[in-house]
């Protein structure tokens, strides 16, 4: 029988949906029969007291978590969050229930004998319960005991070549799309960036110095898999800058209906044969697409990169030649001012090692900016909000580019500054005073 | 500025606001000391290293504290 009735969690298990609880019961059951044996270093029943608190948060309608703490590894301010009970001897299982951040693999890339080895150490010195993945990627170890944290970091570090992820107002753990390794859109490549990043700034992602959390997020195309323009301070974009490919023999195949369109999607049901001018041509966001006489043409220049024509024949359309990324800065969720999508700030940049392009004339003169200028837990967004785009112009270097603005503006006013007005503020009165009155 | 100097400014200005608070953003230490955020990071880094400062994190903000102050203190150690 279960340690603590649970009749309001129990509940949830019987949507159509599945169940967090009913996983938690599994890892109970499991914890409580032992069958392999396991030395557990935290208490066997972890699991029913967590549920066992979680019930009583419902019924009480509050929670019983205290907020943050103190705990960590020696010398790292990031990747392990501080959780404690405050109904300790009610549920002493967890009373400390810390939650660890582990960095995932660039694009999420592993072996089962690396999952089964995270697993293991984590049935061992934790709850067992791990999330796969954080919305910043990570692999998230739910619930330790302190004592078992430096020995958690230990046997990733040393056994499992493993480093813990962000957490708190550091960079967090750099997350990419899987880009070059299994897709043929991306225009650079994201897991080498997501790499080389990661490591060149350890301490940024280790010891905290910023005003608040930073992302950044690597997406290969502009189909955005990683959501890297909704949801990461500093956007990495993959897109081409010369012409779309184009085959018109597969073009004419997909006209054909010779090539399922949408690389095979949408065939679950019926939607009748192909129709490149209604499904293609009418759908192009610009209009800078043509179909005559058998041959498809894209006007390049007004393209914007929306991704839909190459979704849809990928066979026929690949992204041109010429590729780099585009950067945005300033995305993110609704904290303290309402959620905001990333600015464009660099059109167009070369992705090649070791990217020193990258981070010394854009990453770094961020930084620098938000260090001094941020307030405490305001995000890039807010701080280019609030001084203005202008103002990040200035401290980056960039020259103004028209792509940076979504429509003409309304306020007809320009308040120049001293140094760009020919003799600046300084007049000669007396001469002023030659060709108006007082 | 030396590191002593630097040092002795944050403890001193900690010590001084130990009664209405004890948790400290990093900014707040930057500017106890004066420096640029790039130069007051390695001051505080040292400091934690030598167990005169330790972080304190909600999850999503980091704050610094000087060990063994403020309320959660006691509670949060295993002791």
């Amino acid at each position: 029988m279960a340690k603590h009735e649970t009749p309001l969690l129990d509940q949830l298990e019987t949507g159509q949906w599945p169940s967090f609880v009913t996983d938690i019961k599994r890892e109970a059951e499991s914890r409580a029969k032992n069958e392999r044996n396991i030395e557990y270093q935290i208490p066997a029943d972890v699991c029913e007291d967590l549920l066992g608190v979680l019930e009583l948060s419902f019924k009480h309608g509050r929670t019983h978590w205290k907020h943050g703490g103190i705990v960590g590894v020696f010398g790292y301010g990031g990747g392990v969050i501080g959780r404690y009970c405050d109904q300790p001897e009610q549920f002493p299982g967890v009373a400390h229930f810390h939650t660890m951040r582990v960095s995932q693999p660039a694009g999420k890339f592993y072996t089962t004998k690396y999952l089964e080895s995270i697993c293991d150490l984590w049935e061992r010195r934790g709850s067992g319960i791990t999330n796969m993945h954080g919305s910043t990627g990570d692999i998230i170890f739910l619930g330790t005991t302190t004592p078992q944290l430096e020995e958690v970091f230990y046997e990733l570090s040393h056994n499992l070549n493993q480093d813990l992820g962000g957490s708190g107002s550091n960079l967090r753990t750099p997350s990419d799309c899987v880009g070059q390794a299994r897709c043929e859109f991306a225009c650079f490549d994201t897991q080498a960036l997501c790499h080389d990043l990661t490591n060149e700034y350890q301490d940024e992602l280790h010891r905290p110095a910023f005003p608040y959390k930073f992302k950044f997020k690597f997406d290969g195309c502009p189909n955005c898999c990683v959501a890297s323009i909704a949801r990461s301070d500093l956007s990495f974009i993959g897109l081409w800058r010369d012409e779309i490919r184009i085959d018109q023999e597969a073009v004419k195949a997909y006209v054909g209906g010779e090539i399922p369109p949408n690389g095979g999607a949408h065939a679950g049901r019926d939607w009748g044969a192909f129709d490149i001018q209604k499904e293609v041509i009418g759908l192009c966001p610009t209009e800078c697409m043509r179909y005559e006489n058998g041959k498809l043409e894209i006007n390049n220049k007004e393209c914007n990169h929306c991704m839909h024509c190459i979704n849809a024949m990928p066979r026929a359309l690949r992204v041109g030649e010429d590729r780099g990324c585009a950067m945005l800065a300033g995305a993110k969720a609704p904290i303290l001012d309402g959620a905001q999508m990333g600015t464009l700030i660099v059109p167009f940049i070369k992705v090649e090692p070791p990217y020193t392009e990258i981070k010394e004339t854009v990453i770094e003169p961020i930084w620098d900016w938000w260090m001094e200028e941020g307030k405490n837990r305001e995000r890039l967004g807010e701080l280019m909000k609030r001084q203005g785009l202008q103002r990040l112009l200035e401290v980056t270097g960039f020259a103004p580019d028209a792509r940076m603005v979504q429509e003409p503006r309304t306020n007809p006013y320009i308040f120049w500054k001293e140094d760009e007005v020919d003799g600046g503020w300084e007049r000669d009165i007396n001469e002023f005073r030659k060709h108006h009155q007082r | 500025m030396e590191y002593e100097e630097a040092k002795q400014k944050i403890l001193d200005g900690l010590t001084k606001k130990l009664k209405s608070k004890s948790k400290f953003y990093f900014n707040d230490l930057s500017k106890i000391m004066g420096v640029k955020p790039r130069e007051a990071k390695k001051v505080v880094n040292k400091m934690v290293e030598e167990g005169l400062l330790e972080y304190w994190s909600s999850g999503s903000t980091s704050m610094y504290g000087m060990p063994g102050t403020g309320k959660q203190a006691a509670a949060e150690h295993e002791d």
